[in-house]
């Protein structure tokens, strides 16, 4: 098995600190905030739109257009099968491309918001 | 009992020589899960000390591990038996099931995981109540929690029965309440005693079998057609008797305009349901930040994704080495196919190969039924000890200890529920089963959690009103559906009160559930509470203050 790391010893889950009401607000209020959530929201929603519109095209495709999805591309393999295969290649690029948008985008704006505001606790 | 037991035996009786004459493998197989999964319950018992503990494994597993423990949680016998039956009969509709299942994680890795990750503690209300008023929108949570879990307990108990009939010859009903009876026992064992530690072991471990015993399958299969994927689908469609329809959609949606309405709805319950399940979105707690949920959910797409290629292999495979009538005769709904398959690939009926894998996938799917119906019941007993014991019933003054006792007394209590309902989905497609799940999860659920965490104006009412309207317009609409009366696979097939056509009620109850929270926001005097909502939006993109 991959993964033969022992599990971790038991710790309580004490509340972390918590910032005030005003701070939150503060925060929310920010223009860094603002940035944060602007580079989080400019990417995710577009994208989430643009996966569910490419799905439901695949599934009223399958529908609604039998002639299209029955063409032999190649052998027994027909249009149906290569555009099914493709939703499978765009859900592990999207996957790929959000995960580098984070790392390099949102993560750093997010540890300096909260190491921040822990600090003032 | 079915018909088809009665009408066409021999193929049981096929299954049940083969798998007979090596009866003392299987059990030692079975027997070797069971007693390994619990040495390691019993392990993570004795570390299981707190709450957090208890709901959230300490949250220290790693973002691989815990991926890896995501992927088994989400790969149910309905993955498993269910896509691999589907496309057996019907050939490419199957094939939905595999895409709408994995595509739906896009949903959960953009937009849900990470924000749940930062502002919740332990279960999915947490997060649907964090900006409400606590006490009902809570009830509703649990509500919900409770309700899209035991629709998925009744596909893996489904799984479970048609197991045990295929492996045991068990025609009466006796062996069938035996089996789901230790289902049940050992499922209250996992959860009460291990936690979500020792179910999150189960889980990888599970999930380590399960992708071990689909490649074995898989690469004998393709072994036998040379590697050639062409061929491998030329021999399906042939020996379907369907010919290329076979490998094109519509063969079971495309009948009729309402049948293809039916594939739509199924198609839009599977792609946003996935972020709406409360088993999989607690899992999301087991790991210490955001960004080792991001892993787990990337870990989760890779793992999931290449499980659900397999099996287009493991279906169409089924239907290109198996008579299309052996499928039917073994289960009306196709749920046997895979170790049919398995059964046939190792040499078929009577011979030693075959025997041996048909007990390899047997136990592997039936370590694939424990596993999720272990986490199923953990989600469902979480939220009722955290979300409605201690903070409805108990007003947030429980201590610890006492909540999760009463999550332990939950866990006895959903236990004997799902063993009293193993008896009734025998003919049902696993996966259809689970597709129900999906589309009350994403009704009820899924638009609370959008709104709450991205609408500033979304309010209690607006939240009851999804939660409740999203839950029981979908519930409502599969009991007067196909899937419960009207039609020979119907649940009670001798009554007909089935008035709603379609069999997911998805293309209906998710645009309400959505509208119904927006409308319930909207109008009405209540403010929406903007210094929580803050609070919420700062946490849940930034972890400040995360658990």
């Amino acid at each position: 098995m991959a993964t033969d790391a022992p599990p971790p010893e038991g710790r309580s889950d004490t509340s972390p600190a918590q910032p005030t009401t005003e701070a939150f607000n503060a925060v929310q209020a920010s223009a860094e905030f603002a940035d944060l959530r602007r580079s989080f929201r400019s990417f995710a929603f577009p994208l989430t739109i643009a996966f569910v519109t490419w799905y439901l095209l695949y599934v009223l495709l399958c529908n609604y257009a039998g002639g299209f999805m029955s063409t032999k591309v190649v052998g027994n393999i027909n249009m149906a099968l290569v555009l099914g295969l493709a939703q499978f290649a765009t859900t592990f690029l999207i996957a790929v491309l959000y995960s580098r948008h984070a790392a390099s985008k949102l993560d750093p704006k997010a540890e300096a918001i909260k190491s921040r505001m822990e600090a003032d606790v | 009992m079915s018909a088809a037991h009665t009408l066409y035996p021999a193929v049981q009786l096929a299954a049940t020589e083969g798998a007979s004459e090596h009866r003392p493998l299987i059990i030692t197989l079975f027997a070797a899960f069971v007693v390994a999964t619990l040495f390691i319950t019993v392990w993570a018992g004795r570390q299981t000390k707190s709450a957090s503990d208890f709901y959230a494994g300490g949250r220290q597993f790693t973002g691989f591990q815990n991926g890896l423990a995501v992927s088994g949680d989400y790969m149910s016998a309905a993955s498993f038996l269910g896509i691999a039956g589907a496309i057996a009969l019907f050939g490419y509709d199957g094939f939905l099931y595999s895409i709408g299942f994995l595509v739906a994680w896009l949903v959960a890795l953009l937009l849900v995981a990470e924000p749940l990750r930062n502002s919740g503690r332990y279960t999915m209300g947490d997060v649907l109540a964090y900006r409400m008023r606590q006490r009902p929108v809570r009830t509703a949570a649990g509500t919900s929690t409770i309700v899209v879990s035991i629709f998925y307990l009744l596909a893996q108990m489904a799984g479970a029965g048609v197991l045990v009939s295929l492996l045991l010859g068990i025609t009466s009903d006796f062996g069938k309440i035996v089996i789901v009876a230790l289902v049940g026992v050992l499922m209250i064992l996992y959860v009460t005693i291990g936690g979500m530690k020792g179910t999150t072991w189960v889980q990888m471990v599970k999930a380590v079998l399960l992708i071990a015993g689909t490649l074995l399958i898989t690469f004998l299969i393709l072994l036998k057609f040379n590697f050639n994927i062409s061929d491998l689908l030329g021999t399906a469609a042939s020996n379907s008797g369907k010919g290329a329809a076979f490998l094109e959609p519509g063969l079971k949606y495309g009948a009729t305009g309402v049948s293809k309405l039916d594939f739509i709805s199924l198609g839009i319950a599977l792609v946003l349901g996935t972020a709406g399940l409360p088993h999989i979105l607690i899992r999301f707690y087991t790991v210490p930040t955001a960004k080792a949920a991001r892993k787990s959910v990337n870990w989760a797409i890779g793992i999931i994704g290449a499980f659900y290629l397999m099996t287009i292999v493991l279906g169409f495979g089924a239907a290109a080495i198996l008579k299309p009538g052996d499928i039917i005769a073994s289960n009306k709904a196709g749920n046997t196919a895979a170790p049919l398959a398995a059964l046939e690939i190792g040499g078929g009926s009577g011979s030693t190969g075959g025997a041996i894998l048909l007990a390899v996938i047997s136990a592997v799917a039936f370590a694939t039924i424990l596993a999720v119906v272990a986490g199923l019941t953990l989600a469902s007993s979480s939220s009722f000890a955290h979300d409605i014991y201690a903070n409805v019933i108990r007003k947030g003054k429980a201590t610890e200890k006492e909540e999760v006792r009463a999550a332990r007394w939950a866990t006895v209590a959903i236990g004997i529920v799902s063993i009293a309902l193993g008896a009734l989905a025998r003919d049902l497609n696993v996966a259809g089963l689970v597709a129900l799940a999906f589309a009350v999860a994403a009704s009820a659920n899924l638009p609370t959690i959008l709104y709450s965490l991205f609408w500033k104006r979304f309010t209690t009412q607006g939240a009851l009103w999804s939660i409740y309207g999203g839950l029981s317009s979908s519930v409502l609409l599969v009991l007067f559906s196909p899937v419960v009366s009207s039609k020979p696979t119907s649940m009670f097939p001798s009554v007909d009160f089935a008035w709603f056509p379609l069999e997911n009620p998805g293309l209906i109850s998710i645009p309400l559930g959505f509208l119904l929270g927006w409308l319930g926001s909207v109008i009405g005097k209540e403010k929406p509470d903007t210094d929580k909502y803050a609070e919420l939006e700062v946490k849940s993109l930034t972890g400040t203050g995360a658990h």
